[in-house]
């Protein structure tokens, strides 16, 4: 009988998303991909998977799923609201732990009050063939993941497992940090010489707000707008991921991992990849500040961000069980003072 | 003169103008092609553009410094041309009912109809480069004539397969978008489909003609194309 992890709701935006699919965008195909590698790595790893495997990213309102399998082992990342679990009881599972889900439970992803994105990954994935390389949704081109699409009620997404593996669940020793309070910093160009001395000054010392106009391909920002000094059209190239793009309105877009492979708005600057999880995690209404960087300070910032996630993953270990801790308490504490260092 | 920019620790644009331009294009293809045939350490994967090449890489396998030397070595050599590219025949119907703009088109540039579809497909065009949708080429140069700029409303819907102007430039829509270009014809080829490796029909450089077709010729080729029977015509473009 094939396991499924059947949907009941879809949530706003529920998608498949490993670490996106890459060689085609000679061919006009976008990456897509997780907007926070970051958490889906640490979700992965979490079951027992490939970092690199794709899992469910949940933007905004989260999905719930009835499981019709033996049972399954999964692990929320991302955001700390955890998830709920109603079967015979329900309990309340944290983030940044595994936990085994049977035949008949219900699982529904908290709401994230601290982050935009979050991730649950399955043990073993899922049996859903690839497409060019890679299970990320692109749902413009309606290309991997589920049928090309966000889950909706009624979908039923097979699991690669017939039952969670025999072992102790796993947790993080320290869960991170969501990085809000943090400056997202950049490098300036590839055309910051199309734009006015004081747009680049602007864009270095005003703080900006995450618009509602947001979505996996760009987050366009609120704030003070940025001045062109010559025209606004340039001959089309190349974007990459965290490109900061002004159209003629002024106001800034931040290019995320759907973006369209080229354009021709001039780009002021461009989010170092070190930096990307945390754009990724920006709700609307959060506030933006950028600070410049040179390519070698980029360079040792995505080094240090890689020994991080490495050292978060060596620190994986075997967790106590969820009974007997009060964690709707705990969660509820964590929450409400905003500083989260670890479990207990 | 080429410039080499940073976009962000995992992009490095090697541009070689600002303009659209088939010498400033060559140039790109010349330095993509010979990145892709001996890719320097950390190279993820390359967008070749009307005046610049993108090279994606990998920022823990490499840095700007090292892989801007290892480009710079590479810009000029011409002998690296090893994939062949091709110059495809594309099949359009010029008729009304898949030419929405086409009298518009004619009668701002003080042509008949037929002047138009007789200069539109009275030449080769060269694919500068893939981007703003999966598949969609950016073709040129366009008959002088025939150049206008892009319509005041675009339009929310414009079907798969659409044949469109504007600028020095033509295209062909591969999947339904929004689009701001004068509609004259429509072909009934796939130029998209993420069953088929490459995705796409095209690749930049190569060269794109097109012959007109009537409708009942149209039709019977999207049959053909759907059962997966119809394959498009090319030739082999010695480089």
């Amino acid at each position: 009988m094939t396991s499924l992890l059947r949907v009941a709701t879809g949530g706003t935006q529920t998608t498949l998303q490993d670490l996106g699919r890459f060689g085609y965008q000679r061919f006009g195909l976008p990456v897509a991909g997780a907007l926070d590698p970051f958490s889906l790595r640490l979700a992965n790893a979490l079951v027992g998977n490939d970092p690199a495997a794709a899992a469910i990213e949940i933007l905004g309102h989260g999905p719930t799923f009835e499981v019709d399998a033996e049972s399954v082992r999964v692990a929320f990342t991302g955001s700390h609201a955890g998830f709920e679990v109603n079967g015979e009881e329900a309990t309340i599972v944290p983030s940044y732990r595994s936990h085994t889900v049977y035949r008949g439970e219900r699982l529904a992803v908290r709401a994230m009050p601290d982050s935009q994105v979050g991730y649950l990954a399955v043990e073993g994935g899922f049996e859903i063939e690839p497409v060019l390389g890679s299970l990320s949704t692109y749902t413009r081109a309606g290309i991997g993941g589920f049928g090309g699409r966000a889950l909706r009620g009624g979908d039923a997404l097979p699991l690669t497992l017939p039952r969670a593996s025999e072992r102790t669940e796993r947790r993080l020793a320290a869960p991170p940090s969501i990085g809000h309070e943090c400056a997202i910093r950049l490098i300036l160009g590839p055309q910051h010489e199309a734009f006015t001395r004081e747009a680049v000054e602007t864009l270095l010392t005003s703080t900006f707000t995450v618009s509602r106009d947001v979505d996996r391909m760009g987050m366009r920002l609120d704030g003070p707008t940025l001045e062109h000094s010559g025209g606004f059209n340039l001959v089309s190239d190349g974007i990459a991921t965290g490109c900061i793009q002004v159209p003629g309105s002024g106001q800034p877009i931040v290019l995320l991992a759907d973006h369209q492979t080229t354009g021709g708005y001039p780009k002021i600057g461009s989010v170092i990849s070190a930096d990307i999880p945390l754009l990724g995690r920006r709700r609307p209404g959060d506030n933006i500040r950028f600070k410049e960087v040179s390519v070698p300070q980029a360079e040792a910032a995505r080094r240090s961000a890689e020994r991080d996630i490495l050292q978060a993953i060596k620190s994986i270990a075997d967790a106590p069980p969820l009974r007997g801790i009060d964690l709707d308490c705990l969660y509820n504490r964590n929450l409400i003072s905003g500083v989260i260092d670890a479990w207990d | 003169m080429v410039t080499f920019l940073p976009a962000g620790d995992t992009g490095l644009v090697v541009e070689f103008g600002d303009a659209i331009d088939p010498t400033i294009n060559e140039q790109v293809m010349d330095l993509d092609a010979a990145i892709r045939a001996e890719p320097p350490e950390g190279v993820v994967e390359t967008v070749p553009t009307f005046r610049s090449v993108l090279i994606h890489f990998d920022p823990l396998r490499t840095s700007a410094e090292s892989l801007s030397e290892s480009v710079r070595a590479l810009i000029g050599s011409r002998s690296a041309r090893t994939m062949k590219s091709r110059h495809w025949k594309v099949p359009v119907c010029y008729e009304a009912e898949h030419a929405p703009d086409l009298h518009d088109v004619a009668e701002r540039s003080g042509l008949t109809p037929d002047d138009v579809v007789a200069m539109h497909s009275g030449r080769a065009y060269r694919v500068y480069m893939i981007g703003f949708v999966p598949g969609y080429p950016y073709m040129g140069d366009l008959d002088e004539r025939l150049v206008l700029p892009r319509r005041e409303d675009p339009r929310t819907r414009v079907p798969v397969g659409a044949v469109a102007i504007a600028t020095s430039l033509t295209a062909i829509y591969p999947v339904e978008s929004p689009g701001g270009w004068h509609l004259i014809g429509a072909t009934p080829i796939r130029l998209f489909d993420p069953g088929d490796t490459p995705p796409a029909l095209f690749s930049p450089g190569d060269k794109v003609s097109f012959q007109p077709v009537d409708s009942r010729r149209f039709e019977r080729i999207r049959d053909e194309a759907a059962k997966g029977i119809y394959t498009p015509e090319y030739q082999e473009i010695a480089s």
